[in-house]
């Protein structure tokens, strides 16, 4: 979300439209498919449903910035634009989102407020604005108010697209006649090549949405009509069979065939016209899930050799399918949609391409002891779909819901600090952390920031003045400030030097009340590994 | 910022002081005038005895006999006000004047910057002169002065206002003058000739070490503020003058002027110039945008909101009297917050923001 919200503040600062042309080919160029999805739609003039009313958003600022109202009011009458005096007057960020991008700001936090109520919906966005700094901010209001309202036409943003997908202008114009969906699979069809044949482009995805442990009693109320489903943690996948062969996609990024041939050979035996969706993972010597870090190293080689290849087995875990003998079957309820998908791979009888159980819970106790043998098996955690519905795009609330294990943490000690990038880059805000191993302290894990823009200045003053050695743009700090950082799962790993491989590693706060010595032992990371 | 809040019981002051028949300090047609010390503070018009808060244009005046000013900012006077009779004060000396024990205390505004503490009969004044809280590497920090009357700026006094740090802006305009070098552009910079040209200099000495083999371009009105800043030991990127210094091209460069050198004559030597403003108001995007130059930069001298706030908390006045600026919301605002606060009509403040 920030480098959209940087391209936003850019293109306001320039009435230049060859400038203008340059930052969106610049975006165009690097942005991930599902956040430059939203980037088209929004830029194309799309907005969100109205989120609150004006009155609302009075109120929240009221309550946010503890001001009088006719002070707000006189704001706005100098200011002259809401959002931006939302932006101004909302207190200053204090906790970085970190690396949320454009995507996941609207699907995990501004989609979901339509169906709070009017306080949690006050509360939701005070703590956005708490999340976010000056740039990101602004964009978070403008999207909130309803829209960007800026002077990108579409001739501009077709031009800018056609240089940066490297595709013909007149097929960008004629993929974006009408309604534009805001996927990654929707942005997928407007950069394939022009003669692409689309029946071997993926569908869009759907995309489950966080159940937070509060709303599981509510939401899953009648838990016998909805499929539970383990969450691995792997690749999601689309794979397509063909007339002439099998395509397999990863979730909007990239086209995967090649690195998977085992799964493509055991696709062959399914019939032509079918598209599974599913999730790529690593199998062990017993034919199990393997962690995750076993997976990345079949991801980085587009072509595999034997010995990985026997080393390393790859699975697609199939849970839907999309299209079946030609048709698509994404109206019909996933009870159905399953009893079709085991009717196809069962049969194959393979390892590469199987079918993803489905579990049982008799009620929400043992819903939740589910859940945590999920963590045993080095799962991510739950995955809950509603048997009567259908296969949506986007992440859509209501019918597939994703329950995570809690992340865990430690505290671990900065020993190594590297400068940022951007607008960042005059900072330190990459990190490395360590742990105990005895009186040695072993990095485990890389951070980039998770600090306020504060506490970053504060933290880079320190950098700065308790340098120990310099390394090019790398600084060894004096080991004595401790952060906490909460990961999403944690592996054994031969590659690192600690022994473990920490997924999604990111600050959770500065823990200036400890002191290095009160940081965690390497043993208590390698104990939550497997 | 860390703001230290002292609190302490006061003794009543009221009975000693009753018998003054008029307030310590008062608005005269010359300016602020405390007849007990017989003597003006920043007067805009000639008078026998100025105290000088610092030296831009709006403060510090000609015609005066006598003009008492922080030893630091002494150089400065001495330019502006050519030949004129100069006391020298060290921050925290306390003179006598009239009744009154007068002493100056940095502001944190620009080199030499003072706020002015007035004592008479155990009741305390503090004329804040221009201030800022943030760190500014070109002059002493703001010395919080507790009073019982504080008299405040009030430039940026709307809550819009709040300075992003000097960090994240340094890195936006060395991004900026990055881009200008790729484009073949020059950098200009648009900013006041006395205090912002020179900070931005030392914050880019600061923050930018790889700027430091750079010589940076400047307008004459550049020229002898920067050098006096150097002469009181401020580390600043180098500089020399476009005019007259045999600069082929300025492309890649970054050239410092002052604002009203846009659309002026000077700009035809710059090649393919790119312009920025460093200005408080750059704060809000519609004024950006009248403004119409291609970039804006958010980098006052002035107290932003939370440091106004912060400030009259930090002083304990139970009155405040706001000037230089637009005064009304924080009169409002203080009232209702139980600060006993009005405004005063001096002719200070419009020019150095
Ligand atoms: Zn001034
Ligand atoms: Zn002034």
């Amino acid at each position: 979300m920030k480098v959209f919200a940087e391209l936003y503040f850019a293109l306001g600062e320039t009435r230049a439209l060859g400038r203008k042309r340059e930052l969106l080919v610049d975006y165009f160029r690097v942005a991930a498919p599902a956040d430059a999805a939203y980037a088209v739609y929004f830029l194309r003039g799309g907005r969100l449903r109205q989120l609150y009313q004006r009155q609302e958003l009075l109120d929240a600022l009221l309550e946010a910035s503890a001001l009088p109202l006719w002070l707000i009011e006189d704001s706005y009458a100098e200011v002259g634009d809401l959002a931006e005096t939302l932006t101004l007057l909302a207190p200053e960020a204090d906790g970085a989102s970190g690396g949320q991008n454009l995507a996941q700001l609207v699907e995990h936090d501004l989609l979901p407020l339509k169906s709070m109520d009017a306080a949690a919906r006050r509360r939701a966005l005070i703590a956005l604005w708490r999340r976010h700094g000056r740039h990101e901010r602004l964009l978070l209001n403008k999207l909130i108010t309803g829209g960007l309202r800026i002077g990108v036409g579409d001739g501009l943003l077709h031009q800018a697209l056609a240089r940066a997908l490297e595709v013909p202008l007149s097929c960008i114009a004629e993929r974006l006649l009408g309604e534009f969906v805001p996927t990654a699979a929707a942005y997928l069809r407007l950069a394939a090549p022009a003669d692409a044949d689309t029946t071997h482009t993926p569908l869009p995805f759907y995309l489950a949405s966080a159940l937070a442990d509060a709303d599981v009693q509510a939401t899953l109320a009648a838990l016998g009509d909805w499929r539970i489903e383990w969450k691995l943690d792997g690749i999601r996948a689309q794979l397509i069979r063909h007339a002439g062969g099998v395509r397999l996609f990863s979730r909007g990024e990239e086209w995967l065939d090649g690195r998977f041939p085992e799964i493509e050979a055991a696709a062959l035996a399914l019939p032509p016209g079918s598209t599974l969706d599913g999730e790529i993972v690593a199998l062990d010597g017993r034919g199990s899930v393997a962690p995750f870090s076993a997976l990345q190293r079949r991801i980085g080689k587009r072509k595999p050799g034997a010995k990985l290849l026997a080393e390393i087995p790859v699975a697609l875990i199939a849970f839907d399918l999309l299209r079946g003998g030609e048709m698509d079957l994404r109206e019909q309820p996933l009870r159905e949609r399953v009893d079709a998908l085991r009717a196809l791979v069962e049969p194959l009888g393979t390892t590469s391409l199987r079918m993803m159980p489905g579990l049982h819970a008799a009620d929400h106790a043992e819903l939740a002891t589910r859940r945590e043998e999920a963590r045993a098996h080095g799962y991510e955690g739950l995955m809950l779909k509603l048997l009567a519905g259908p296969y949506r795009s986007g992440r859509v609330r209501g019918e597939w819901y994703k329950w995570k294990l809690a992340p865990r943490s430690v505290d671990a000690v900065l020993i190594y600090a590297g400068a940022g990038h951007g607008k960042r880059a005059s900072l330190h805000s990459d990190y490395t952390l360590a742990l105990w191993s005895g009186d040695k302290l072993v990095p485990v894990a890389k951070a980039y920031s998770g600090l306020s823009n504060a506490e970053l200045t504060i933290l880079d003053r320190w950098i700065r003045a308790h340098t120990l050695e310099r390394f090019g743009p790398v600084r060894v700090v004096e080991p004595l400030q401790v952060f906490e950082i909460a990961f999403e799962g944690v592996n054994l790993s031969k590659r690192h030097k600690s022994g473990v491989a920490v997924r999604f590693p990111r600050i959770l706060r500065w823990r200036s009340d400890k002191t290095a010595r009160d940081a965690d032992q390497l043993d208590t990371l390698l104990a939550m590994a497997r | 910022m860390a703001r230290v809040h002292v609190s302490f019981a006061r003794a009543p002051m009221q009975s000693r002081h009753a018998c003054r028949m008029s307030e310590l300090i008062e608005l005269r047609p010359e300016g602020l005038y405390c007849a007990a010390g017989d003597f003006y503070i920043d007067p805009w018009r000639p008078v026998a005895r100025a105290v000088i808060t610092h030296g831009h244009a709006d403060h510090a005046r000609a015609g005066s006999e006598r003009y008492h000013a922080a030893r630091a900012g002494i150089g400065l006077l001495e330019w502006r006000l050519p030949g004129a009779n100069l006391c020298p004060l060290d921050y925290g000396e306390s003179v006598r004047m009239g009744a009154c024990q007068v002493s100056l205390h940095p502001a944190g505004h620009v080199l030499g910057s003072a706020q002015v503490r007035v004592e008479c009969a155990g009741e305390v004044w503090v004329v804040s002169g221009d201030y800022k809280r943030a760190p500014d590497p070109t002059c002493a920090a703001f010395e919080p002065q507790r009073c019982d009357v504080f008299i405040t700026e009030a430039t940026f006094a709307m809550p819009i206002y709040r300075w992003p740090t000097m960090v994240e802006v340094i890195a936006e305009l060395d991004a900026f003058w990055t881009e200008c070098q790729a484009q073949g552009e020059t950098a200009v910079l648009l900013c006041y000739a006395l205090g912002k040209a020179q900070r931005v200099l030392a914050e880019l000495y600061a923050q930018c070490p790889h700027r430091r083999d750079e010589v940076v371009l400047l307008h004459g009105a550049m020229e002898t503020p920067v050098d006096i800043y150097r002469r009181a030991g401020i580390h600043m990127l180098k500089s020399e003058s476009l005019i007259g210094s045999g600069v082929e091209s300025t492309v890649g460069r970054l050239l410092i002027a002052p604002p009203s050198a846009a659309g002026s004559p000077f700009m035809r030597r710059v090649k393919n110039p790119k312009v920025a403003f460093a200005s408080g108001w750059m704060q809000v995007r519609g004024v950006r945008r009248r403004a119409s130059h291609d970039r804006g930069f958010v980098i006052s001298d002035h107290a932003d909101w939370p440091a106004l706030i912060g400030s009259i908390r930090d002083s304990g006045a139970t009155r405040v009297l706001a000037t230089h600026g637009r005064t009304q919301a924080l009169v409002r605002y203080l009232n209702e917050q139980g600060i006993r606060a009005s405004a005063l009509a001096t002719e200070l403040g419009g020019e150095d923001t």
